[in-house]
């Protein structure tokens, strides 16, 4: 069949238009259906006890008055749910040395962190398993927990799992160039210490599931606020020893992943080996304390950096020296050592230098697991590289937005690799830092700054050039044998009266992609956005996929939805033709209509087409073959990733006497390939930077010597809220993907990772005239006025 | 209940009305209004996000004021008026927040955004105009992890800026 679709279909409107998403006016009534909403015949309820204790042997287990307890139906404690579920081992079989211990769904003799799950209860309601809990008793011996990284690798540690002989998961450097020299030789040498404390992601739905496994039909359907369907699919299958094709996992709307619902939970798999025993349905719901401390957590970097610069203010060499703690055991999957390895990749990427050296140390602590949250290591990059040149700016008295320019990777570069391995084919950075400079008014915020700094004001700006590397494809996760599928797939289907239904493996947790994919439907067959209906989350009934992460939805969803559209749109062409008895390139669709492409004039609606295709058969050709559906699926078989771009500038005041900083303005222009849905890009990108200042001002898990995280309530971990926040301005730039027919990059990251570096450097653009230096995330009051009083006390500030 | 547990099985009969409709029901003495909504009346529009008062997702009125669901006992809302987003919805209450709401695209997940609404409809009827920061500082109890509060803010400045819409 010919394709008659014109070459540009896909970018005609409602592409391109900020269409709202057809699922905020559910939410916005109260229709929202997340699990905590669903419930099924029969449903039981499952509560936790968790580990008090970072590292602790179990002594005894008594589980007889939890047992005898009222709606209690079973107690479960880890070693009889081993028996029915495998353990989980993250490692990354393409990364020689990378290991980690077998980690038991729930503990088993010994709890290595704080928040592990060892005993689980389920009862008729939630009310009665958390009375229950209570009852549980459990006899530990304590055992020494190791906190820090530099701690758990010194040599005279004792190691978490034995089994692993020390306590390093993972240790990578990169070396090219020559580093050495190019020190030797710089004209100005910077060097910087930064502490990436630890966050947590902290959706604001709770993780949760309800596991439904059917004894009769021996198949198991999980309800899941979960990021990605397929690979759950997948982890269930094989964890709990059930077929494929009989395990069934939908996600319902998901109050927020931001990559922590992506990884893999033990206690998400033990309720589904519970609900197995017991035939019953089994719902857990995590309350926010339990959130805290096992939602996986992000960043805990301590990073070591310095930059090299010829007199004319060239960067010649980087040297990144990272070391993280990454938990207790490796995540599944996702792997612990994903934010280390993109640090030491990505560190100065936007930027021309030919040297470099590298290294990320991974250790195992006595604290919950490190897993994917918004960014992984690309955030920790930018600040690295941006807060090195803007300090090698001030040395040598250029201006930092003139010392980017001096320094950015151009056409002449872009066609080899960075030094950290990157690609940067189609990057806009020129661009975008004009476009910034003009929409911050950049001059114009200097001249106030130095105003307002003769009355005692204290005004930062800062500016972060920095990458986005989406939609990670079969090079990065094929050889780590994760089963991790990059491809995502569409089908379309024409109804017989004339709209269409789309199923795609995407999931959106509020991104928008759902409407960026029907958009790109409705614009291929020329449809109103309102005749195509968007189905999604149900790894059953979709073509097989990934989901959402490495902001992939667009790039790989909308290039599978848009060939899927294209294919159903030569379908129904074809009918038409055969219909009106003219050949299928003389047509084309508009407005639910197809019509003579060069006249424009009605040949036959779609609707009649549908109503042929469907119920009139009888008066087609015997041999014409009616397909009014059409699946794809899109991967891009030698694709590492896709490059997006951005540049941001920040505005804030410091106040020298209470230590507070207040972000005044932030203004974004990003580049992320074609744009579908501009309003959604703009608002992808405003909620990436609100993370992105709450981990540069305010978020840190706090744990004691102990191993303790003592400030895990929503109290005392802070996150933003409207009044700390400064309005946001948006720009885009589009530099099409050009391996794609559709072009788009990604954009769900872009806002954190860029306004991490630029608050970073703004915050310490603002306490130039003290001498003080920011190193330790949060920026509290605390650590600015420590900051300040350090460097009047003449000693550089060290925290 | 077990005579250990003597707060688990104390009951308290109440009688309220919820969006409208008068409820008479025995509730149990610890229940929370937000699970007593959620459970027994399946009014899922009101979420649980952090049931320690802090997030604002469960966010209801009674008589008429904001209050913290997760905080509130099932028990207190007795000869009380309840509303919920869903009452709210089906009374046309929130019709020009929730089109200023859909057209900024001031929700994402949605899990924040009943609160989010029943925060905003209380700052429209204190009836007076307020700047953007005033805005900010007012839904300064309500968690959102998507939008980053810009699009929020602009909806509701909209709807402000609309005399005798909203209230």
């Amino acid at each position: 069949m010919s394709d008659g679709a014109p070459k540009d279909a896909a970018l005609r409107e409602p592409v391109g238009t900020d269409a709202p998403r057809r699922e905020i006016r559910r939410f916005l009534r109260g229709r929202g259906r997340y699990v905590a909403d669903i419930v099924l015949p029969r449903m039981l309820h499952a509560a936790f006890v968790r580990s008090p204790h970072a590292h602790a042997r179990i002594v005894s287990i008594d589980l007889a008055a939890a047992r005898a307890a009222p709606g209690v139906e079973r107690v479960f404690a880890g070693a009889e749910l081993a028996e029915i579920c495998a353990p989980l081992h993250g490692v990354a079989l393409h990364r020689p040395g990378h290991k980690s211990a077998l980690q038991p769904i729930m503990a088993v003799e010994r709890a290595v962190w704080q928040g592990q799950p060892v005993v689980a209860v389920v009862a008729r309601s939630r009310a009665e398993a958390e009375d229950a809990a209570e009852r549980v008793a459990i006899e530990w011996e304590r055992l020494p927990a190791l906190v820090e990284a530099a701690a758990a690798l010194a040599p005279a540690a004792p190691p978490i799992h034995p089994e692993l002989g020390d306590n390093l998961a993972f240790a990578f450097e990169i070396e090219a160039g020559d580093a050495d020299r190019a020190f030797q030789e710089a004209a100005v040498v910077v060097e910087q210490r930064f502490d990436f404390v630890r966050q947590t992601p902290m959706t604001l739905e709770p993780r949760g599931l309800i596991a439904d496994y059917d004894p009769g039909s021996e198949s198991l359907t999980v309800h899941h606020a979960h990021q990605s369907p397929f690979q759950m699919q997948d982890v269930f299958s094989r964890h709990l020893g059930l077929p494929e094709h009989k395990v069934r996992v939908i996600a319902p709307d998901v109050g927020g992943g931001f990559g922590m619902k992506l990884n893999v939970y033990g206690e998400e798999l033990a309720v589904c080996a519970m609900s197995k025993l017991m035939g019953r349905p089994v719902k857990y719901l995590a309350d926010r304390l339990e959130s805290f401390v096992s939602d996986s957590h992000a960043r805990d970097h301590r990073v070591t950096a310095r930059m090299a610069v010829s007199k004319e203010g060239r960067i010649t060499a980087m040297e990144v020296d990272d070391l993280a703690a990454v938990g207790a055991y490796g995540m599944p999957l996702r792997f612990n050592i994903a934010e280390g390895m993109m640090l030491i990749t990505m560190a100065g990427a936007p930027y021309a230098f030919p040297n470099y050296r590298a290294r990320t140390r991974n250790a195992y602590v006595n604290t919950n697991l490190i897993g994917m949250y918004r960014g992984v290591g690309i955030p920790l990059a930018c600040v690295v590289g941006e807060a090195l040149a803007d300090l090698a700016a001030e040395r040598l008295g250029i201006d930092p937005v003139e010392f980017r320019r001096r320094n950015y990777r151009r056409k002449e570069s872009l066609s080899g690799a960075t030094p950290g391995g990157v690609r940067l084919a189609g990057t806009s950075f020129d661009a975008c830092l004009e476009t910034l400079v003009r929409l911050m008014k950049y001059d114009e915020l200097r001249r106030t700054q130095a105003e307002a700094r003769r009355r005692g004001v204290y005004y930062g700006i800062g500016i972060a050039t920095f990458v986005e590397a989406t939609a990670y494809g079969p090079p990065y996760y094929g050889p780590s044998e994760a089963r991790i599928s990059t491809q995502d797939g569409c089908t379309v289907r024409l109804e017989p009266s004339g709209v269409v239904r789309c199923v795609t493996s995407i999931t959106d947790q509020g991104q928008g992609t759902l409407t960026g994919l029907a958009q790109i439907v409705a614009a291929t067959l020329g449809l109103a956005l309102e005749d195509v209906e968007m189905i999604a989350g149900d790894s059953a009934i979709s073509p097989y996929g990934g989901g959402a992460w490495a902001s992939r939805g667009m790039a790989i969803g909308g290039e599978a939805a848009l060939k899927a559209a294209q294919a159903l749109r030569a379908n129904i062409l074809d009918l038409a033709a055969t219909i009106a008895q003219t050949a299928p390139d003389r047509l084309d669709l508009r407005r639910g209509q197809i019509v003579n492409k060069d006249t424009g004039a009605a040949v036959i609606s779609l609707a009649d087409v549908g109503k042929i295709g469907y119920f009139r058969q009888d008066t087609l050709p015997r041999d014409f073959d009616v397909q009014l559906s059409a699946t794809r699926s899109f991967v891009d078989n030698g694709a590492m990733c896709y490059m997006a771009n951005g540049v941001q500038g920040s505005f804030v005041e410091v106040d020298p006497e209470s230590g507070f900083v207040k972000c005044l303005g932030q203004w974004a222009v990003d580049d992320c390939g074609r744009v579908i849905n501009p309003m959604q890009v703009t608002e992808q990108v405003r909620g990436g930077i609100v993370q992105g200042i709450g981990a540069v001002l305010f978020e840190e898990c706090i744990y004691d010597p102990q191993g303790n995280f003592v400030n895990a309530t929503m109290a005392d971990y802070l996150v933003p809220m409207a009044s700390e926040m400064p309005d946001i301005f948006v720009e885009h730039v589009e530099t099409p993907e050009r391996s794609t027919a559709l072009g788009a990059k990604g954009i769900g990251e872009a806002g954190l990772i860029g306004a991490m570096g630029a608050v970073w450097v703004a915050v310490n653009d603002a306490l130039k005239p003290f001498g003080a230096r920011m190193t330790t995330q949060p920026f509290t009051p605390e650590r600015v006025l420590e900051a300040i009083a350090a460097a009047r006390r003449g000693t550089r500030a060290g925290k | 209940m077990t005579p250990r547990d003597p707060e688990a099985g104390f009951t308290v009969e109440i009688d309220c009305t919820v969006n409208g409709v008068r409820v008479r029901r025995a509730v149990p003495a610890r229940q929370h209004l937000v699970d007593f909504l959620r459970d027994e009346l399946e009014l899922t529009g009101s979420h649980l996000g952090c049931e320690h008062g802090v997030c604002g997702a469960c966010s209801v009125l009674l008589d008429g004021v904001v209050v913290r669901g997760c905080l509130t006992l099932a028990a207190q809302a007795h000869g009380k008026r309840v509303d919920t987003v869903e009452g709210l919805s089906d009374s046309g209450a929130l019709d020009a927040l929730q089109a200023a709401f859909a057209r900024h695209n001031a929700a994402q997940c949605g899990y924040c955004t009943p609160g989010m609404l029943l925060t905003a409809h209380e700052l429209l009827g204190a009836g007076r105009p307020m700047s953007r920061a005033a805005i900010r500082e007012f839904m300064s109890g309500n968690f959102c992890r998507c939008t980053g509060y810009h699009a929020i803010v602009d909806a509701i400045a909209e709807v402000l800026e609309r005399p005798s819409s909203g209230s």
